[in-house]
């Protein structure tokens, strides 16, 4: 299959007090050609973070990409400069973001804003532009689409500003887009809408989508591969099917058991994994999950393990043997790992 | 391994609170700089329902529908515009500020957001104990021995008793929140959103406190919440609310497996389900919800409602009971079994045979 994007070893580091904080710390994949790819992670993962450096956004917010290496199509753009990553962004890749609110210009209208995108990747000429701006309002599904591109952002609901947001985002035909929690800001009726345009959108236009969400149901839906981060590692990657079917990080099967399912057994407690989160300023020793992981053995306290191949699968766990072929309930029921491996 | 509901649940037939014909009406500014005219938002609109002594009842719907006003007026933590809210036999809206202050010892809040419910200028120990000065229950040391005993009933250290809110994480602020909530022991309690802000595997910890003070302390809850997966798993009936109406409520499994109203169908077939296999076709609504200012005649729902008709553009259908327990605001509620898709199916070939 061919590999648009490939991330490498990608350390990303925010200036705190005593020098950089490390929010994303050796973090390595690959994204295929029409493939949807789910980053799933709770707070502090450094899911947004990773997706905001492939757009090398981060520098704007202080951080800074330490070590690594992204490489779109073969290209390198860890080392571009500020202007040929301008080009870049919007074009080939584009980022769509949580609040669209806050994304959008509010002085200008719709039209002017999605017509500007469209200007700055193709040579043609502002009627024109404006011709292109109504097709993909359209696209988007976004009714009445000429009166709508004479209205401002506040004039518009949460949902339409999404699908204005992914508007400008194919204003260049990208290759890749990236979502960042597109739909966490939205109802639930109005969720189903977007995720429901952006499959359309994936089969209509044949692109590659990256999904960064907290949410595992949104991942169930709209992923081929998922992804799962922890504390600024990938913990596990796997086919979607498989990852459901049979997780092999313990955090992974934490974090399926956390939430409650509309089949399951009402009223009884749920399975929640213990501790919180760790702050990136006291990351723990060894694995990160370690101190919250039920099956943790000594070594998992002292060293952390590398995310390692097994199949078509990835995992970060010293155990992934272990559990490969004893199931993670089967070791719950002994209580734990029995062999130190 | 058969946890049967009786088990789970204590909730009994009888009321210990009823909303009578509760309304909450904003009064806000037309739209446009020049426009001076206002504007009614009939935030909450004549809901009346009761909740039963030791139920949990979940309460869902979308943003602006008015959940958590309706929350926040049964507490009279804001005025409602009209109607009757009994507390046992006490009718909430009626008591003057003093005799209110004595009831708030028995109905309580839980808020959202940890983080923006505690003042961070006093500690853990201050906010909680707070609650035994003000209604002068206990002081000093009592006070404190008191505090630590729920700190240590919400699965905090007390030796935390001394520290500030900032140094406690989202999950635990919340149980904070829940300890001052809960320390005045009261029998009522409004839990608005309790663990939405909150990451999954931390929220699932939460749930199971609520759950387990629940049962301990024999709480009555009106748990507020947009995460229908959640209101599931914790409520004994549920209430669906649709711009300011409440247009369904009843057992929860009533609820999910048998809804009746479009719009609740709609709503649960609209759920990402955290599992690929369940990858189902959805009801995907059309349009948004409207403006609450301006909200459709007839009934609220129509204009997105895959099975309106004329009679839902002139009448607004009123809450009945359509079969045992199970309440609905609909001029042509599903039948027990049917789908939506059904429904849907259905009507369309009766356009095509008139």
């Amino acid at each position: 299959m061919d590999k648009i994007l490939e991330v490498k070893d990608l350390v990303v580091g925010y200036k705190g007090k005593n020098g950089f904080v490390r929010a994303v710390d050796g973090v390595s994949f690959d994204i295929n050609k029409g493939e949807t790819i789910c980053i799933v992670g709770e707070s502090g993962s450094g899911k947004s973070v990773t997706s905001m450096s492939i757009m090398r956004l981060v520098e704007f917010e202080n951080g800074k990409i330490l070590d690594g290496e992204i490489s779109f199509k073969g290209e390198s753009l860890t080392t571009k400069k500020a202007d040929e990553m301008r080009k870049i962004r919007g074009s080939k890749i584009s980022m769509i973001f949580q609040e669209p609110l806050t994304a959008l210009n509010p002085v200008f209208t719709i039209g002017k804003q999605i017509s500007e995108a469209i200007l700055f990747h193709h040579k043609i000429g502002k009627e024109e532009a404006w011709k292109e701006a109504e097709k993909l309002v359209r696209l988007v599904g976004i009714s009445d689409p000429v009166g709508r591109l004479k209205q401002y952002p506040h004039e518009l609901s949460g949902g339409m500003r999404q699908r204005v947001m992914i508007a400008m985002a194919l204003a260049s035909e990208p290759e890749l887009l990236i979502a960042d929690e597109p739909t966490t800001a939205l109802d639930v009726t109005i969720e189903a809408q977007i995720l429901e345009l952006l499959r359309n959108l994936r089969e209509e236009k044949k692109m590659s989508i990256m999904l960064i969400t907290h949410d595992i149901g949104v991942a169930a839906e709209m992923a081929n591969r998922i992804i799962i981060m922890y504390a600024g590692k990938i913990m596990e990657i796997a086919n979607t099917f498989d990852i459901f079917e049979q997780p092999l990080h313990p955090y992974t099967k934490g974090l399926l058991e956390s939430v409650p399912k509309m089949d399951g057994q009402r009223g009884v407690p749920l399975k929640s994994i213990n501790g919180s989160i760790p702050s990136l300023n006291e990351i723990p020793e060894g694995c990160r999950f370690s101190p919250r992981c039920p099956f943790a053995t000594e070594k998992c306290h002292q060293e952390a393990p590398a995310l390692e191949t097994r199949g078509n699968r990835q995992v970060a766990c010293w155990h992934v043997d272990y559990l490969l072929e004893h199931s993670l309930l089967d070791v719950e029921e002994e209580g734990g790992i029995s062999i130190e491996s | 391994m058969n946890h049967s509901q009786e088990e789970i649940s204590v909730a009994t037939k009888e009321p210990l609170l009823k909303i009578e014909n509760l309304k909450k009406h904003f009064s806000i500014k037309g739209g446009g700089m020049f426009n001076s005219k206002r504007k009614i938002v009939k935030a909450v609109d004549d809901v009346s329902f009761h909740i039963y002594k030791g139920e949990t009842l979940g309460l869902v719907g979308e943003s602006g529908c008015g959940k958590s006003t309706l929350g926040r007026n049964i507490l009279r933590l804001q005025e409602p515009t009209e109607g009757r809210v009994f507390y046992k036999d006490t009718n909430i809206l009626e008591q003057n500020n003093r005799e209110l202050r004595k009831l708030r010892r028995e109905i309580q809040i839980i808020y959202q957001d940890p983080f923006g419910s505690l003042n961070p200028r006093f500690t853990i120990g201050q906010i909680i104990g707070e609650m035994y000065e003000i209604h002068g229950i206990a002081s000093g040391p009592e006070k404190e021995a008191k505090v630590k005993e729920m700190l240590e009933l919400v699965g905090l250290d007390p030796s935390r008793y001394h520290s500030y809110p900032h140094e406690f994480s989202g999950g635990q602020r919340q149980r904070v929140g829940i300890a001052r909530a809960l320390a005045l022991n009261p029998e009522f309690v409004v839990a608005d959103e309790p663990v939405s802000a909150l990451d999954v595997s931390v929220q699932s910890q939460v749930i199971n406190l609520l759950m387990k003070l629940k049962k301990e302390l024999g709480l009555t809850m009106l748990f507020i919440a947009h995460g229908l997966n959640v209101v599931r798993h914790i409520s004994d009936r549920v209430g669906v609310m649709y711009l300011g109406k409440l247009v369904e409520l009843s057992e929860t499994d009533n609820i999910f497996d048998h809804p009746a109203h479009p719009y609740t169908a709609a709503l649960l077939s609209t759920v990402p389900e955290a599992d690929p296999k369940l990858r189902k076709e959805r009801i995907v609504l059309k349009g948004e919800v409207p403006s609450p200012a301006n909200p459709p005649s007839g009934c609220r729902f129509r204009t997105r409602c895959p099975l309106a008709t004329e009679l839902c553009v002139q009448e607004a259908p009123p809450l009945k009971e359509i079969r045992d327990e199970h309440f609905v605001a609909c001029h042509f509620p599903l039948e027990k079994g049917q789908s939506l898709k059904e429904a849907i199916e259905l009507l369309n070939k009766e356009k095509i045979a008139n």
